[in-house]
């Protein structure tokens, strides 16, 4: 069965690769590849965290996802190399001290 | 790769390595390679998610001081054969560097950078634009005034040479512990006496500071002042395409780099003069930004117009752990016996991790000086035996 079908990601394998040592999302993601294909996670991870869930015996609301990256659908370089940046409204560039927000959710245990 | 997230830490090591990165995994490896017994790696997070996983995976040797090229020249060899020496597949692959300029005031500089590499041995060859398009069928080489090119650099898959060399230190019994913060560094009458960790203090005479931009924060708990920053850094990745981009290609002018990764994936980012900078771990800042597409998407099509079609998939930052010269901080420092350093490599840590990690190792266990430590260390800061190095980019 494929848990990630962008790039083939069989459940064995998420299983497996839990078994050699990799314990939350971020690592299992690295290790996989899960999630990092055209899709981006959108059709995976949600099942991908509910099997993390059972591997550890816990609540699939106490798994946290891996950080979702920009930008949300991909865009190709001409689409990004004209957007204007100093238009009105556009985002602007963070210099100087950012303050952080706090963070989303707690490191997990597991 | 079994590391140990569970569980109360020994209570005594022979030797404390601070990081799971390129750099405390290494000299891990090269210390219980040499025979020590009961080493212990300590990682905040998971294996690589600092510095090491988050960077674009080059490895050169064309650098423009001789302690950085006789670093990255062993550092490549010890690359072309990881695989071998750790079991386990980095997936290197040397498709060379190409080093690009659009200023002639540049060209001198990239003459004398080839001279001095190639007396180190180093195979590096000046090549006039028109003959970069035969490395990179479809550069737009109009701006370009000059560049150089060495075969033997290449990239190496980050990841897959942390979990290597994570692997090959289990195997020769050193301990990982993950998700294991050090709250406090522990010095007593001159000696390094341990750290205390939220897992529970661990007692050990050689503590060895790997923690890339943590490292400042951590040094300052004994008294050690480093001069480093830490820089907020950007980088890509596109859809997998065919192969069809060997070398890097990095340009000294506005500082973009990209390769093809051996999943097809365009890896590139650039650097940008504007991008702030910390020396509190509390206001690391790793979000991405818009702005670093933008001006990435317009460097790389400007160079490289086919790529206009092809989709950017997501971006990430990491932090440098940068110092004045932008050379690595390596050693001890006198009046506190036991404490090293392998900091500061100012966005080449992963170029430099396995040499520097094995050289380490030596000196820390015969104590013997080691030229390119010396070199290095950390009072070079107050003798002002600076030099900096013109090859730094992205």
């Amino acid at each position: 069965m494929f848990l990630c079908c962008c790039e083939d990601v069989t459940l064995r394998e998420w299983r497996q690769a839990y078994g050699e040592g990799f314990s939350e999302m971020e690592s299992l993601k690295r290790y996989t590849g899960l999630g990092t294909g055209f899709c981006q996670g959108k059709r995976c991870l949600s099942e991908a965290a509910a099997e993390l869930a059972a591997l550890r015996g816990a609540e699939p609301a106490t798994i946290r996802l891996t950080t979702i990256r920009p930008p949300a659908e991909p865009l190709t370089f001409a689409e990004l190399a004209a957007l204007d940046l100093d238009a009105p409204g556009a985002v602007p560039r963070a210099d100087g001290r950012a303050a952080l927000p706090a963070p989303t959710a707690p490191e997990e245990e597991s | 790769m079994i590391p140990l997230s569970r569980g109360p830490v020994p209570a005594t090591a022979d030797a404390v390595v601070i990081g799971g990165g390129i750099n405390g995994l290494a000299v891990a490896y090269e210390l219980a390679g040499r025979g020590l017994k009961n080493i212990v790696v300590l990682e905040s997070r998971y294996i690589g998610s600092g510095s090491t996983g988050r960077c674009g995976g080059g490895i050169r040797a064309q650098w423009t001081t001789k302690e950085n090229i006789r670093l990255a020249q062993e550092s490549v060899a010890m690359y072309e054969n990881m695989s071998a020496e750790l079991g386990y597949q980095v997936f290197f692959r040397q498709g060379g560097y190409l080093m690009i300029t659009e200023n002639e005031k540049d060209l001198p500089a990239l003459r004398d950078a080839v001279a001095l590499q190639n007396s180190c041995g180093v195979p590096t060859e000046f090549l006039p634009p028109s003959d970069c398009r035969k490395i990179v069928p479809d550069l737009d080489v109009s701006r370009l005034v000059g560049a150089t090119f060495c075969p033997k650099d290449g990239t190496a898959y980050p990841f897959a040479v942390v979990w290597g060399y994570a692997r090959a230190c289990h195997r020769r019994g050193v301990r990982i512990f993950i998700r294991t913060t050090v709250k406090e560094m522990l010095a007593q009458d001159g000696r390094m006496r341990g750290v205390v960790t939220d897992r529970g203090v661990i007692h050990a005479p050689v503590v060895v500071n790997s923690a890339g931009p943590w490292a400042r924060h951590l040094a300052a708990q004994v008294g050690v002042s480093l001069p480093n920053r830490q820089e907020r850094h950007e980088i890509m990745v596109s859809e997998s395409l065919k192969p069809f981009l060997d070398p890097m290609v990095i340009s000294i002018t506005n500082g973009i780099y990209f390769s093809q990764s051996l999943r097809g994936e365009i890896v590139g980012g650039i650097g940008d003069p504007h991008e702030p900078h910390w020396t509190d771990p509390a206001e690391f800042d790793t979000r991405s930004q818009l702005v670093f597409a933008v001006r990435f998407a317009r460097a790389l099509t400007a160079l490289y117009p086919r790529a206009a079609q092809v989709r950017m998939m997501r971006q990430w930052a990491g932090m440098y752990d940068v110092t004045p010269d932008h050379r690595p901080i390596l050693g001890g420092v006198p009046g506190l016996e036991g404490y090293h350093h392998i900091c500061g490599f100012s966005g080449h840590g992963f170029m430099l991790g396995p040499v520097t990690g094995r050289r380490m190792a030596e000196h820390i266990l015969t104590g013997r000086p080691d030229e390119i430590i010396t070199s290095l260390s950390l009072d070079r800061f107050e003798r002002g035996d600076l030099q900096a190095d013109a090859f730094v980019v992205g």
